[in-house]
């Protein structure tokens, strides 16, 4: 590291300071990933705050790293863009050496070295989740500091907070895939309602042995949970909600 | 003195008129002329035996280790320069550690191979350095099932149902050939090895040996180990005996 010296930040101070300051893209977020019976679903806001500035309001959090394999970022967005770019790099090679599709965890263990080994310089909480032909789906949480803990259902970002709780009391092992979607959706859109640092739409993907698939929710379809107005609807081509 | 390769053999990175690699030739001639090894992989697992011959009747029974492990479920027997063997070994633990750290799962057998063939390959590409003067025996026993692996000191490998090298390896793949290699079981392999390192060994000419082992299978929980000595020494007087009478019946 740089020794202190006069004029510059005390030596280990973060340049940058939490999600919603000033001086930085950050992805205040939620994000969340959940397995069912047979594969995983995954789930995020579309909000990209600077500031009080929403820089994006339709962004996607949710990157692709190898066929089915998938990651949900938050915190810096710069940071967590440079590390799936990475880690997409690594996986390719790895598909190449093994001659086999990547497992999920060793993507997840890619993405945690990556947040471990560069923990004092990286502002990224992740969550890796995919399907492989040996574990079925799974959910790999990567938060900030870089623990890797696989979990059945885990959520991510400023708003991950405010349903803990319900995530908690309302998932269940073994749900069908719509009952997933559903219970992902409603998640998302509670958190949603209370952070403010999430919102706009949501976006869906659907992991497991037949591939990957992405669905969109838009703003005026998320589900409403506090009277507000609610949106006239206009035409779309968005996905069902059960 | 002035050979085959005059000229050309000096250095590993010099192709010789005719298109060979003369110290890549006589570093299989140094693997070819020392102890027998062979490996069988069979229904349920992989089985390593290696010929050590005894230098000094002073040397404690078991010590220099010719078969290691590399990782949980592979192992590795050295044929040829011992030395070199070693440094192969030690070269596939690390780069199994790397990759058990960096991928979060154990290296598969295949990677392990392509991984050690490149290794070995380095060394006729530069001058300065000259080829190992070992044949690696590669045994691996993965979610890809038992494996068997020769990798020689050019780089060139394959995957073997059974192989041997050294002295003895040509008397070795003939008995190798006659075995049923798909309903071996490794049990079965330890007393077969054992028999064809007998069979091979001509007690007139060459020196004692000891006959040291290795098996990856099911029995064993897919990890690679020592086959443990009780084991060895029964499928020893087995041999022994049954070439006594093979002996006695001609």
């Amino acid at each position: 590291g740089i020794m202190a010296m006069p004029g510059l930040p005390p030596a280990g101070t973060r340049l940058r300071e939490g999600p919603g300051a000033p001086g930085g893209v950050q992805t205040g977020t939620t994000i969340m990933a959940a397995t069912y019976d047979g594969g995983v679903i995954l789930g995020a806001d579309s909000r990209t705050s600077s500031g009080t500035y929403i820089a994006n309001r339709t962004a996607d959090k949710i990157t692709q790293l190898s066929d089915r394999i998938y990651i949900c970022r938050s915190g810096s967005a710069a940071d967590t863009q440079a590390i799936s770019a990475y880690v997409q790099h690594y996986l390719n090679q790895h598909k190449m050496e093994t001659g086999e599709d990547v497992d999920v965890e060793a993507g997840a263990n890619i993405v945690m070295q990556m947040a471990y080994g560069n923990k004092d310089r990286l502002s990224a909480g992740m969550i890796v989740a995919g399907w492989d032909m040996h574990e079925g789906g799974s959910v790999w949480a990567v938060p900030m500091g870089g623990t890797l803990l696989r979990q059945p259902v885990t959520a991510g970002g400023s708003g991950s907070i405010y349903i803990s709780g319900w995530i908690d009391k309302f998932w269940k092992p073994g749900m069908t895939k719509e009952e997933c979607k559903a219970f992902v959706v409603k998640a998302i859109s509670l958190a949603m309602s209370r952070d403010g640092s999430s919102g706009g739409c949501i976006r869906i993907i659907t992991i497991n042995k037949e591939g990957s698939t992405k669905e969109f929710l838009p703003g005026n379809q998320v589900p409403l949970h506090h009277d507000e107005l609610k949106q006239p609807a206009a035409e779309s081509t968005a996905m069902e909600v059960a | 003195m002035s050979g085959v390769g005059s000229g050309y053999d000096l250095a590993a990175t010099t192709f010789s008129p005719d298109g060979r690699l003369f110290q890549l030739e006589y570093a299989g001639k140094a693997v070819d002329s020392a102890g027998t090894v062979v490996g069988l992989r069979c229904k349920d697992g992989v089985v390593l035996g290696v010929e050590k011959v005894i230098r000094s009747k002073l040397l404690v029974k078991g010590s220099n280790r010719h078969v290691h492990s590399v990782d949980t479920g592979m192992g590795i027997a050295v044929a040829g320069v011992l030395p070199d063997g070693r440094y192969m070994v030690n070269r596939a633990i690390s780069e199994a550690a790397n990759y058990k750290s960096f991928y979060g799962q154990p290296m598969l057998g295949h990677v392990m191979c392509d991984r050690l063939s490149q290794f070995m390959h380095l060394f006729s590409l530069y001058g300065g350095v000259r080829p190992m003067g070992t044949t690696v025996f590669l045994a691996a026993y993965d979610r890809n099932g038992p494996q068997l692996y020769q990798i020689e000191p050019s780089g060139i490998s394959q995957r073997y149902f059974g192989c041997a090298s050294g002295k003895g390896r040509q008397q070795a793949r003939t008995e190798i050939e006659k075995l049923d290699l798909k309903e071996l079981t490794c049990a079965q392999a330890v007393k077969e090895i054992a028999r064809i390192m007998y069979t091979i060994h001509d007690e007139t000419k060459d020196k004692p040996f000891e006959l040291e082992m290795s098996w990856v299978s099911d029995d064993t929980g897919r990890k690679h180990v020592r086959v443990p000595e009780e084991v060895v020494s029964a499928a020893v007087e087995e041999a022994k005996r049954a070439i006594e009478e093979a002996d006695m019946s001609d």
